[in-house]
């Protein structure tokens, strides 16, 4: 069953195939995220209650649903490297932390900016609000253990403790309305099936997600190739790879 | 379309505020994380050519001292 997947564990076939992947990662983020823009600040209606403020949903909530589903592939990723040794695996989980802190950031910056005129205040100290914000400092502290040793694979394993061991935070983002009183929302557009909104605001949410998450895969491309390098510095490949310029 | 000037889109009827401060600070954050991407990758590449090219002026030196010992040796036992 593993057999397919087996080649991707050899870095220099990651390498090549994730190269492979940014072009057409770039082009399809940009068309996405261009048209569902567009469509969510020209077309979509406002909201017969919160007017044109609405419009941050559109960043608000894909920002915030990336910012925990990159925390999971990051913590699976994690997870790999701790039992199976994979050292691919630690590369990609540090290609992932440093976008899913700014998804993060993006999630907590447009939340203030859409609770103030919402609900009258930037920031309270509520289990949705609070816990995303405990999101971030897991991804920082994440991103400073990534840091903090010459040895990668220590590193790596450091890191991958803490994200493993702050995965925990997840649920309890994803159930914080649910299971405490608090001033945000339940979820609008996650009900399987039937989402409870207006299909003119549905459409240009889905291509803002869709567009966010080719962004992110763009960008997680592009920061694993360069943690791959890192790891393989004295490989020949990367030798010769660093030498030539890369043919385009 | 939901505007009808312009003045009207940038007010986002007196949300203009909250609507674009998201928007901006979005856009910034994303243009900061791809463009320290890229120059992560190229210090990255640019530090293992350097070290490369150190690597290959040592080999070099290293050659080359051996070469002139190696005469000197010769020379001081032709003497001899």
């Amino acid at each position: 069953m593993w057999k397919w997947l087996h080649p991707y564990a050899n870095p220099e076939i990651s390498y090549h195939f994730t190269g492979k992947l940014l072009p057409w990662l770039t082009k399809l983020s940009f068309l996405l995220l261009g048209t569902g823009i567009v469509w969510a600040l020209l077309f979509a209606p406002a909201d017969y209650q919160q007017g044109n403020s609405f419009r941050i949903f559109y960043l608000h909530v894909p920002a915030a649903m990336l910012s925990m589903g990159i925390y999971v592939g990051m913590a699976i990723a994690a997870l790999s490297s701790l039992v199976w040794q994979i050292k691919l695996a630690d590369a990609s989980a540090a290609a992932m932390a440093p976008v899913g802190a700014a998804f993060t950031a993006i999630a907590l910056i447009t939340g203030a900016a859409w609770g103030k005129p919402t609900w009258g205040t930037w920031w309270i100290w509520d289990a949705r609000l609070t816990s995303e914000l405990i999101l971030l400092f897991l991804y920082l502290g994440v991103i400073a253990l990534h840091n903090a040793f010459e040895d990668k694979a220590l590193a790596g394993k450091a890191a991958g403790i803490l994200s493993l061991v702050g995965a925990i935070n997840i649920p309890i983002i994803k159930y914080s309305v649910e299971w405490w009183n608090t001033l945000h929302q339940g979820s609008t557009v996650s009900k399987l099936g039937a989402p409870s909104m207006a299909t003119e605001m549905y459409w240009p949410f889905l291509l803002c997600l869709f567009g966010f998450v080719s962004l992110v895969a763009w960008i997680i491309c592009l920061r694993f190739r360069t943690e791959i390098i890192t790891r393989n510095a004295m490989r020949p490949w990367v030798k010769t790879l660093v030498c030539q310029p890369e043919t385009k | 379309m939901q505007f009808n000037s312009l003045a009207e889109f940038i007010a986002m009827g007196n949300h203009g505020f909250y609507v674009w401060l998201s928007y901006g600070i979005t856009a910034l954050l994303l243009v900061a994380l791809v463009l320290t991407t890229k120059s992560k990758d190229k210090s990255v590449k640019l530090h293992i050519q350097k070290r490369l090219q150190r690597e290959a002026k040592l080999k070099q030196a290293a050659k080359k001292q051996q070469q002139t010992s190696n005469k000197v040796s010769t020379s001081t036992e032709s003497t001899s």
